[in-house]
């Protein structure tokens, strides 16, 4: 709402002044206040209370068998938890650091590392990557494969191949018995 | 007009291709303007400032709202509860429809006070009478959303008004509905129209406003501009008049938004939809209450509908029917008390219309709907052959001078 | 300067005489709320104790569909106080992975959970009558939280010559003075355990002020905000007044 002062009439000198400084306080409050107006706008477009309130899912982990992997709903996004095997978590935990994008030991990516917990989203441009089906590609390094650009993830799902630039995420999660998570 | 010239190279530039900067400075730097224009003239800008803050809300309403006959009142109530500053933009998109509304009577009344209609502002008329329509179905389906009572039966009796047209009446409804009640297919084409129209009412406005500059503003001496002497600039003149007047707006707006958000609202909304049950008082909203007694007012239905429709129609008339070649009130000693008295009369058309149909209410509608013809159809056109209208001064300058000595 | 006048006394007799305020009824008992006027706020132990009243008496027949287990807290229960009352009752979910819908108990991010599956077991359990869901409820009537007490604590014995239905009550302000609920409210209803004493006055007033709570949770936020708003607007428009003062000095 600030307006310009091109077309002033004229004035005595100290009436101008004093408007000038009227015009500069007047436009400065307007300015905070057309600020303070947008926020309500732009905030109501955030997660509401609601949305905010369902932020964890609770899985039964017993009926999925080695090898498999399941895949579980969590704030609207897919949660990949795959069982996985003694040679899958042999070949996360001895892939070398060096050779890794962004470079994380796979024990700090599980809790139990039978155990792999993973929110299923590409992290370059939010496709699901393939590889939770036995019938699904799974990539050269045998965990999932994202066939909307072509990244590569390991049994790890840390990112080895491909233009996504991180490791698939792992997300907040906790084991409420042996057999069930809570993530979230 | 001749293009102004731009020392800025990047607006000139621009200037030159599209002629944006051209068309801004004429309508605001370069426009003159009455320098007469009472507080009276603010509620033109008022009402698109109503209309813009109606738009913006309702865009981010509409991204949370569900048009839905099962779902449509709890995503209202989850905007209310639940989305961050819902209950603000809800608020305020309520009862920006009554100031919208508040801020457009304002304005045809000064219309109608100071004779705007009048050549060679006749099509700038008729346009406010589009918007002013449009408002009205814009308001009606927007009423419809939340699916509360009130909601369903403002619909079903409003949409039955089409159900007194001979033949086809009947079709006609079943159209509008899609349907053989007021349901769910009716629902959400009232959604779809609702968030359509402002954009038409937006345009429309930008058409008034072309009409506007072309005429250009009229002035309470409803006398036209002679010179220079008579005008000043637009800006910041009349930028700075009516930002005070948005102030002022918004000091009021906000004490209903945030002290009393449902003083224009029926409480009988806060009540789902239920097709089974009227409420015992049905109104519709206050804007519409005038209108609603005239409907009321004549014991036919086809009768009714068309005054109720006539009510409005006539207004595209007026510049032909008021007779007077003296434009503003102030200068007509006569018609300034028939000009009072038809307010009065619409006042109380709006009050009748809030009663229930019974007893006196029903005579005192009638004659106020029978005044409210006999004024437009019958005064006005008398009234400018018969009235002896003041001296008029020789310019709006030298109107000036006299009212400040 | 009198015309202004005469028009803003008109609007002001045409807003007066809007709908909103028009219908009429029974005379109400116009009680003093906490949160009436443009400083009032909810009384937070008041609050509770209301939910006390609801939860032990209303809920049994009344849903409360709109307010969430999680907004518990807003008034003052614990988080573990929240869960145990959304564990109360149960709520169908599912498919789960055999394909089956199952029920389970109600979770903080669950509504309130009706006391009914739907209104034709609501009716079949009260006498053909609707217990109807509080959330708005003191939005959905004329006099808002003034009807609802007056209502509580309106049931009388019905004058002489009135004829009363199978199963109804009489009651001052109900329209057609019979209603199908009960008398509920009466002294020492509820123990509370802020150790009010519970008379029924005091009862009603509570239960009311959690009924006006559950229908505008956004009350104190409003109002707040409000103010600091208006006095914003207050400087803006002076501010602007100033301005216009100065710029049109010249013109005349």
């Amino acid at each position: 709402m600030a307006h310009s002062t091109t077309a002033a009439p004229s004035g005595s000198s100290q009436g101008e002044s004093r408007r000038d400084f009227l015009l500069i306080a007047t436009s400065a409050v307007g300015a905070v206040g057309t600020a303070l107006a947008v926020w309500p706008f732009v905030h109501s477009m955030n997660p509401a209370a609601d949305t905010l309130a369902l932020s964890t899912t609770e899985v039964d982990l017993s009926k999925v068998a080695e090898g498999m992997a399941i895949t579980v709903t969590w704030q609207g996004k897919p949660v990949f938890v795959r069982h996985r095997t003694a040679d899958e978590i042999k070949s996360a935990e001895e892939a070398p650091l060096s050779d890794l994008r962004e470079p994380t030991p796979d024990k700090d990516r599980v809790q139990k590392p039978e155990w792999l917990i993973l929110v299923g989203i590409c992290t370059h441009l939010g496709c699901i990557p393939m590889g939770q089906k036995a019938s699904d590609p799974r990539g050269d390094f045998g965990g999932w494969f994202c066939p909307c650009h072509g990244s590569h993830y390991d049994t790890s799902g840390r990112i080895r191949k491909g233009p996504a630039p991180l490791n698939l995420v792992v997300p907040k999660y906790t084991f409420l018995t042996d057999s069930q998570i809570r993530i979230g | 007009m001749s293009a102004p010239a731009f020392n800025n190279k990047i607006i000139k530039w621009i200037d030159e291709r599209i002629p944006l900067f051209t068309v801004l400075d004429h309508s605001t730097s370069s426009y003159p303007t009455p320098k007469n224009l009472n507080y009276w003239w603010n509620f033109g800008s008022l009402a698109l400032f109503a209309l813009v803050i109606m738009i913006m809300t309702g865009i981010v309403l509409a991204m949370n709202y569900t048009g839905h006959t099962s779902m449509a009142f709890d995503s209202v109530e989850r905007i209310m509860r639940d989305v961050n500053y819902g209950w603000l933009l809800r608020y305020l998109h309520m009862n920006g429809a009554s100031f919208f509304f508040i801020c457009v009577y304002v304005h045809i009344f000064r219309g109608l006070y100071y004779g705007s209609y009048k050549a060679p502002r006749e099509i700038l008329w008729w346009l406010g009478l589009l918007i002013y329509l449009a408002m009205m179905a814009t308001a009606f389906m927007g009423y419809v959303l939340p699916w509360g009572q009130m909601s369903f039966w403002g619909a079903t009796v409003i949409t039955n008004l089409f159900s007194a047209v001979p033949v086809v009446g009947n079709f006609i409804v079943t159209w509008l509905w899609g349907g053989f009640a007021v349901d769910n297919p009716t629902l959400n084409r009232f959604f779809s129209l609702h968030y359509l129209l402002p954009f038409v009412i937006f345009a429309l406005v930008f058409l008034h406003l072309v009409a506007l500059h072309t005429s250009k503003s009229g002035n309470p001496s409803g006398i036209e501009i002679k010179g220079p002497q008579d005008t000043i600039m637009f800006h910041p003149y009349y930028t700075i008049k009516d930002l005070y007047g948005v102030g002022v707006f918004l000091l009021v707006f906000m004490g209903f938004v945030f002290f009393a958000p449902n003083f224009f609202g029926e409480p009988d909304n806060y009540i789902p939809a239920n097709p089974m049950v009227t409420p015992p008082h049905i109104v519709p909203e206050w804007y519409y209450l005038p209108f609603y007694a005239i409907l009321r007012a004549i014991p036919d239905k086809l009768g009714g509908v068309i005054a109720m429709f006539g009510a409005i129609l006539v207004l595209f008339a007026l510049p032909w029917l008021d007779s007077s070649k003296v434009r503003s009130g102030r200068f007509r000693p006569v018609f300034k008390w028939f000009f009072w008295l038809f307010l009065a009369d619409c006042f109380v058309l709006g009050w009748i219309g809030g009663k229930p149909a019974e007893g006196n209410y029903i005579p005192i509608g009638q004659a106020a709907t029978f005044w409210y013809f006999f004024h437009l159809l019958v005064v006005l056109p008398l009234l400018g052959r018969l009235e002896k209208p003041l001296a008029l001064p020789a310019s709006i300058s030298a109107s000036v001078l006299k009212e400040k000595a | 300067m009198l015309r202004s006048v005469i028009t803003s006394a008109a609007l002001a007799l045409a807003l007066g005489a809007s709908p909103a305020l028009a219908s009429g009824g029974a005379h109400l008992d116009k009680q003093s709320w906490s949160w009436d006027g443009v400083f009032g706020s909810y009384d937070k132990a008041q609050l509770k104790r209301g939910y006390q009243v609801f939860h032990d008496v209303c809920s049994n027949c009344h849903g409360l569909k709109l307010v969430a287990y999680r907004n518990l807290k807003e008034i003052g229960l614990s988080e573990e106080e929240a869960k145990a009352v959304a564990a109360e009752r149960e709520t169908k979910d599912g498919p789960n992975d055999e394909g089956e819908m199952f029920n389970r108990p109600g979770k903080l991010s669950d509504r309130y959970i009706s006391p009914f599956a739907n209104d034709q077991a609501a009716r079949v359990a009260n006498n053909g009558a609707l217990p109807p869901d509080l959330s708005l409820m003191t939005k959905a009537r004329v006099g808002g939280p003034d009807y609802v007490y007056s209502l509580l604590m309106g049931f009388a014995d019905a004058p002489e010559g009135f004829k009363l239905g199978d199963g109804m009550n009489y009651n001052k302000v109900f329209p057609g003075n019979q209603i199908a609920m009960a008398p509920q409210i009466s002294d020492d209803l509820v123990t509370y355990a802020d150790g009010t004493k519970a008379s029924a006055d005091q009862l009603t007033k509570d239960v009311v002020s959690f009924l006006n709570w559950a229908a505008e949770p956004e009350l104190e936020a409003r109002k707040s905000m409000g103010l600091k708003t208006m006095i914003f607007l207050l400087v803006l428009t002076a501010l602007f007044y100033a301005l216009k003062r100065k710029i049109w000095k010249d013109v005349h």
